[in-house]
């Protein structure tokens, strides 16, 4: 794993997160969605907070899908977790959502399991016969730290 | 109180969202790596063999039937209950599923690492 790659592992995270807040934000405006005003939906995309929030979205997919390019899918949604701490802190400033005491203790658990996975190989090798595997595991070992 | 409807939806999320992520990973694996494929042969490139990947449509179209389900269910019942429920289950679903059907191996760090966050998010529900 090089620096650029743990870059690209928190833009995921970020782009999730403002995105989501971002869309949040907007629907705000909108209120409760119901059988008689759903057609409205399509209009609320000019919407600058939801305007805004879909373009995050958009990048967030992007670098999602390079993430998931070079690395496991068991690791790129564990290692990018860190949305949700994130929009935890971010509905506490733009939305007044109120931060209890167990969703600290929610934080706290996903920094320890991002930190689990993401300390380990990006790519793991595939399940194979016995007699393969040791050889497998020396092979991806090495090239994980190695690449680019 | 959670009612079945509820965790109906909920697994409505979760099966589908997974099979959109599976099939995302998978069409990303036979690719290779974006960022390679950018500097050999441009954006343009890349975007071409994301779109006439087998894998992408199908992947696509399960986010989006998640994402359906996800605001079906937001109205039976507290984005409290919906949200951390069908986030945290799909973790563990993931993980289940990238071991079958991507053959990734799912390790002890790993195990330990979905567990806690699935644990974590569903805590944030509070």
């Amino acid at each position: 794993m090089t620096f650029r790659r743990y870059l690209v592992l928190a833009a995921v995270a970020v782009f999730a997160s403002c995105g989501d807040v971002c869309l949040a934000r907007g629907m705000r405006g909108f209120g409760v969605v119901t059988t008689a005003n759903w057609p409205q939906l399509f209009g609320i995309v000019l919407n600058p907070w939801v305007l805004t929030g879909i373009c995050l979205l958009l990048l967030f997919f992007g670098t999602y899908l390079t993430a998931l390019s070079w690395a496991d899918l068991t690791y790129v949604l564990p290692a990018t977790a860190l949305s949700y701490v994130l929009m935890a802190f971010l509905a506490k400033l733009f939305l007044n959502e109120h931060v209890t005491v167990s969703r600290w203790l929610g934080i706290a658990l996903i920094t320890v399991g991002v930190g689990c996975v993401a300390s380990g190989p990006a790519v793991a090798p595939a399940v194979r016969p016995h007699r393969e595997r040791h050889e497998a595991e020396v092979h991806v070992g090495s090239g994980a730290r190695g690449d680019a | 109180m959670t009612s079945a409807a509820t965790w109906g939806g909920i697994a409505a999320i979760v099966i589908t969202a997974t099979t959109g992520d599976v099939l995302q990973a998978r069409a990303m694996k036979e690719i290779g790596n974006l960022g390679v494929i950018r500097k050999t042969h441009g954006v343009l490139e890349v975007a071409r063999r994301i779109l006439i990947s087998p894998w992408f449509m199908p992947g696509l179209f399960f986010m989006a039937l998640a994402f359906f389900s996800l605001l079906v269910t937001l109205s039976w019942d507290d984005v409290s209950i919906v949200g951390p429920a069908s986030a945290s289950l799909t973790f563990i679903a993931n993980a289940l599923a990238a071991r079958l059907f991507l053959k990734e191996r799912v390790d002890h760090r790993r195990w330990l690492g979905a567990l806690f966050v699935a644990c974590g998010v569903a805590l944030l529900a509070h």
